[in-house]
């Protein structure tokens, strides 16, 4: 009688990376209803191409590769990739942009590193980088929220057809756009904030922090809940960028002078805060190993998102603050490994070389 | 209700205990042949005390406990021992090993015992002493000879015991509990009187055995009192694998960690299963020696599930028989559980002292893995890791054999639990690669160990070679230092210096006039009066023979003091010693001769010239004399003509002489069997060598100076 021989454990939890993968599609749901329901369907259409194009680019790398396509394409992670990424891109950008980025991002970025599970950098994040600095027109347009009172009309964003115009066939989308309440804050120049909110639609219309905005964070704390409900990541990473960027914005909001850099509340809910927290720095294989390291991991990228938010160039920061976190994250775990079982303290493993 | 504390990490895999709970305990029909393993325990295997035909009885000693961790084996059946040989045995490599063979006869006849219900009245070593003749060991996996940590240095004041029984599937120590909770109370009880009555005795038990908890409460409930006793208190705490783990237990129940390297009883904890205790009941209370464990037979191969009381040795066959195993719908057969069992190579092996279940699941009840995927750091492993590891860093380190750096992640602290495989979603086989680096880690430690070793021994010979070196260079300076203090000696009393022997071959052509202008002094000393001459002979005589004899002391003193280790210098050394004593010899010869001449001299000189005895007795010797100094004026003049040449080729006649000599001693000794028959050789063939060397510096010698010598030996022609 044939009896296998295999090493133990016999036995396998239920849990598998594809099943990871699918939860992170089903949780970007929410913040994509939203998006969609003030913004159009500019997203999905970004998500679409870039679907397209990030399992093209991966059936096309695996086969350079020499790896068998069906197992490697099942298991999602290009399509996270592409979904990412076709959120964070503004609405309605170019079909070229969203190509560009997103077989950057699979061939660069993900499959030049050795492919899944090897990349040190966030691929959607480097994606989205490259087209930021190559095309930082077409990457700050952003349209106005639908139902936005701009002098007394409601801003409406362009139909389906028009829609389909600007993305394939290059249509001027000038007129749709409006300054997103981050880029809108970062421009207030000699009013206080109260006035500042009051002057300005963006704010004057929102609940708490720039109207559609607002919306956007929360559907994407939302789906990150969710995500963390199903113990698909520890909340470690997450928190520790929403404290970081709360106690940066904490100690710099001065009261709301004209040199305020915006509330707690303004920075949780604004801009790509809620996604990237849920989203972006979970990514696993870009971020620190321990829980320790994943919470210094956010906290960092949190204070490197307010840094750039109110003292660099872009409105922005995510995508800068995750990237550079990215370079830091072997650094990171060096310096914290957990205490193991029967081991006074943590120890640095750096010091522990070998002896004689 | 007790305190209990979390362990970190830890999975609920689905517990499948109840298809083997449904009925009590089974027994097992004899089988025919029973395979024991000498080695069933962690420690030295067993010695085989039987020899192949002995009849054996049921509980008698076949095999002998070698070593202070080792536990011996017993027949558990009456038969005959029909082999003692390789057989298959259950280990994860599939190896063979030594194993004693019994033809059971079917009557299962036990041989004589008796144990004694009134342990507390023995000593605690008494007691561990029957624990380790019995052959029990921890019967809970791992087979650590039980009797062993029952006597530590450290004072213990927590007994636990182990009811855990973690691992999905098994449910032998459940059912054990459930039937013999008391015959178990009495196993604790001797194992804390073995302890010296410890502060707590725990019993930890997961809650998923409400059954086993109840039937312990009611044993305790009936238990009789006994003085000094510890009380005994069951510990129940949330379902979570791996919380049997001991180290797991440890932390559960007192909430202390036994720190890496240390053992438990360094804390002042002795752990041990459930089951065990169960055995040192049966091995104290009734001098039964383990012979038969109760084992788990489950997975949905086998129709009829149980748990059951089976002979050691029993083959896995036999036992899976029982439990209506079915072969065609089983993959793999596992002993153990599906955690931390291992896949067995065949049901031909015997089920071992540390056998707790046989699983035998389906395909679709244990499917194979999927082929595993990158990892993608998701760090569940290291969220489920009771070490509190970082599984998917050591997997990293493990896979680019960094065996430092796994080192430094503590990888000799992971238990192989297998919980971060468990969950891992590529599903890589995270524990296989711990267990290949932990073996090149161990290989690589062992050789280290002997290269080390190695280092050690040879830095000692070479100081040992250094030390020798400088107590030799100690004595040739010594030496060196006593000759030129005789030398300076010598020159502040010229008289004996000029019969000094010893220096011959020093300051030669200073010496050379020196012995002229001593002869010429001489003369004329010895022109006075042939009394004095005689006197001067005799005296010679005397001094030279004390000489030879010094001489030859000196010789001898010297071959013997050294004879083992003689090196170039030392062999030189014992050359210019023999060359002494000869020199020493001829001269004694010599005055010997002389006076003998000038005896007969004077005789004939008396027989010739009687009239005139004393006057003409100073002539031949004034004769001899003159003509002496004419020889020695004559040497000294050819000496101090000759070139470097004839001085080299004298210097090397004079070798060639000493090499004959050596020669003749070296065949004399060869004949005789000598025993310095080595140094003579060694002294020819320094001679040899040194015959050569003078050679090839004449050779160059000549042909450097031909050219410049000849018009200087013509002009001393002409001169």
């Amino acid at each position: 009688m044939a009896l296998a021989r295999k090493s133990s454990p016999h036995t396998h939890g239920p849990r598998s990376t594809q099943w990871l993968m699918q939860q992170v599609l089903i949780a970007t749901v929410p913040g994509l209803i939203v998006l969609t329901s003030f913004f159009g369907i500019g997203t999905l259409l970004n998500i679409l191409i870039a679907s397209v194009t990030a399992i093209g680019c991966e059936a096309a790398v695996l086969k350079l590769r020499k790896r068998p396509l069906g197992f490697y394409l099942s298991d999602y992670s290009a399509l996270v990739t592409a979904v990412l990424l076709g959120i964070a891109l503004p609405p309605l950008v170019p079909w070229w942009l969203t190509v560009t980025g997103t077989a950057f991002a699979i061939i660069i970025a993900k499959h030049l590193y050795g492919g899944m599970g090897y990349n040190p950098f966030n691929p959607a994040m480097i994606g989205y980088v490259v087209l930021l600095i190559s095309f930082p027109l077409q990457m700050s347009a952003w349209l106005a929220p639908g139902g936005l009172l701009v002098d007394g009309t409601p801003a409406m964003g362009p139909d389906f057809m028009s829609s389909l115009k600007i993305v394939f066939l290059g249509n001027p989308i000038d007129g749709f756009t409006a300054a997103t309440p981050l880029d809108a804050f970062k421009h207030n120049s000699g009013l206080l904030v109260s006035q500042f909110y009051e002057q300005t639609p963006q704010f004057s219309q929102g609940q708490w922090a720039g109207f559609g905005w607002e919306w956007v964070n929360i559907a994407f704390l939302f789906g990150g809940v969710y995500l963390l409900a199903r113990k698909v990541f520890t909340w470690h990473g997450p928190v520790g960028m929403l404290a970081g960027l709360s106690v940066m914005a904490l100690f710099n909001y001065d009261g709301g002078s004209s040199t305020s850099n915006g509330s707690i509340l303004f920075h949780l809910l604004s801009g790509a805060t809620m996604f990237g927290a849920f989203f972006i720095v979970t990514d696993p294989v870009t971020s620190a190993t321990s829980n320790r390291g994943r919470l210094i991991y956010g906290a960092m990228i949190g204070i490197i998102m307010f840094l750039i938010r109110s003292w660099g160039n872009y409105p922005e920061a995510l995508a800068f603050a995750v990237l550079l976190m990215n370079f830091a994250a072997p650094f990171i775990d060096y310096y914290t490994p957990p205490r193991t079982y029967g081991h006074s303290k943590s120890g640095t493993i750096i010091h522990r070389s070998k002896e004689d | 209700m007790r305190k209990t504390w979390d362990i970190h990490g830890g999975i609920h895999p689905a517990e499948n205990k109840q298809q083997s709970l449904t009925g009590s305990l089974q027994a097992v029909p004899l089988p025919k042949t029973l395979v024991l393993p000498l080695s069933q325990h962690i420690g030295g295997p067993a010695t085989p005390v039987v020899s192949i035909g002995d009849k054996v009885l049921k509980g008698q000693l076949i095999a002998a406990a070698k070593g202070f961790v080792s536990a011996p084996v017993h027949a558990s059946s009456s038969g005959v021992i029909s082999a003692i040989e390789e057989r298959a045995v259950p280990h994860v490599s599939g190896m063979q090993a030594p194993c004693i063979v019994i033809e059971t006869d079917g009557d299962d006849h036990w041989i004589e015992h008796s144990g004694t219900a009134d342990y507390r009245k023995k000593t605690a070593s008494e007691l561990a002493a029957i624990i380790r003749d019995k052959g029990i060991t921890g019967l809970g996996g791992a087979g650590f000879p039980t009797a062993v940590k029952l006597q530590p240095q450290q004072t213990i004041d927590t007994l636990l015991i182990n009811a855990t029984e973690c691992e999905p599937y098994i449910t032998a120590d459940d059912q054990l509990m459930r039937q013999r909770s008391a015959d178990i109370l009495v196993g604790i009880d001797i194992l804390a009187h073995i302890l010296g009555d410890p502060e707590r005795v725990l019993i930890g038990i997961e809650d998923n055995k409400p059954e086993a908890q109840e039937a312990l409460a009611n044993a305790l409930a009936n238990k009789p009192v006994t003085e000094h006793a510890p009380p005994i208190e069951v510990v129940e705490f949330p379902t979570k694998y791996p919380s049997g783990g001991e180290k797991q237990l440890i932390q559960i129940l007192t909430g202390e960690e036994v720190p890496s390297g240390k053992l438990p009883a360094d804390l002042g904890i002795v752990c041990q299963n459930i089951g065990t205790t169960h055995a040192i009941y049966r091995a104290v209370c009734h001098g039964e020696p383990l012979v038969s464990r109760v084992t788990t037979v489950t997975g949905k191969a086998c129709s009829k599930p149980g748990n059951f009381e089976v002979l050691i040795g029993t083959p896995v066959a036999h036992l899976l028989e029982q439990a209506g195993f079915d072969e065609a719908l089983c993959p793999q057969l596992i002993m153990g559980g599906p955690m931390m069992g291992f896949a067995l190579p065949s049901t031909a092996v015997p089920i071992v002292k540390a056998t707790n279940c046989l699983l035998a699941t389906t395909a679709q009840e244990s499917p194979a893995p999927p082929p595993a995927q990158a990892c993608i750091r998701c760090g569940h492993c290291a969220e489920v890791c009771p070490a509190n590891l970082l599984p998917q860093q050591l997997y990293w380190h493990a896979q680019s054999k960094n065996y430092e750096r796994l080192e430094a992640h503590h990888l000799g602290d992971c238990i192989e639990c297998g919980a971060c495989s468990y969950v891992c979603p590529s599903s890589i086989p995270l524990v296989q690669y711990y267990r290949a680096a932990k073996g090149e880690i161990r290989l690589i430690n062992e050789e280290k160990q002997q290269s080390d070793r190695a280092r050690i021994r040879f830095e000692r010979h070479q100081a040992r070679i250094e030390q020798e070196e400088k107590d030799k260079a100690a004595k040739r300076e010594a030496r060196k230092l006593a000759a030129e203090a005789a030398k300076a000696k010598r020159e502040a009393d010229p008289k004996t210096g000029a019969t000094d022997t010893t220096s011959v071959n020093t300051e030669k052509s200073t010496a050379d006039l020196d012995i002229v202008q001593a002869a010429m002094a001489r003369v004329a000393a010895n022109k006075a009066s042939p009394q004095d001459q005689r006197k001067r002979f005799e005296r010679a005589i005397e001094t030279t023979a004390a000489r030879l004899a010094k001489a030859e002391k000196d010789l001898e003193a010297l071959t013997k003091d050294d004879s083992a280790e003689l090196n170039k210098e030392q062999l030189a050394q014992l050359d210019q010693h023999r060359a002494s004593v000869e020199q020493a010899r001829l001269r004694h010869q010599e005055a010997k001769n002389k006076l003998a001449a000038l005896d007969a001299e004077q005789s004939s000189e008396q027989k010739t010239q009687p009239e005139s005895p004393t006057d003409n007795a100073g002539e031949p010797t004034l004769d001899r004399a003159a003509t002496a100094i004419a020889r020695a004026q004559k040497n000294a003049a050819q000496l101090a003509l000759m070139t470097p040449e004839q001085k080299l080729q004298k210097q090397r006649d004079s070798l060639e002489k000493r090499l004959s000599k050596a020669q003749t001693r070296l065949a004399q000794a060869e004949s005789e069997g000598n025993e310095q028959l080595e140094a003579f050789a060694k002294a020819v063939s320094t001679l040899n060598e040194k015959i050569k060397a003078t050679d090839r510096e004449l050779a160059t010698l000549t042909q450097a100076t031909q050219p410049a010598n000849k018009p200087a030996q013509q002009s001393e022609e002409t001169r």
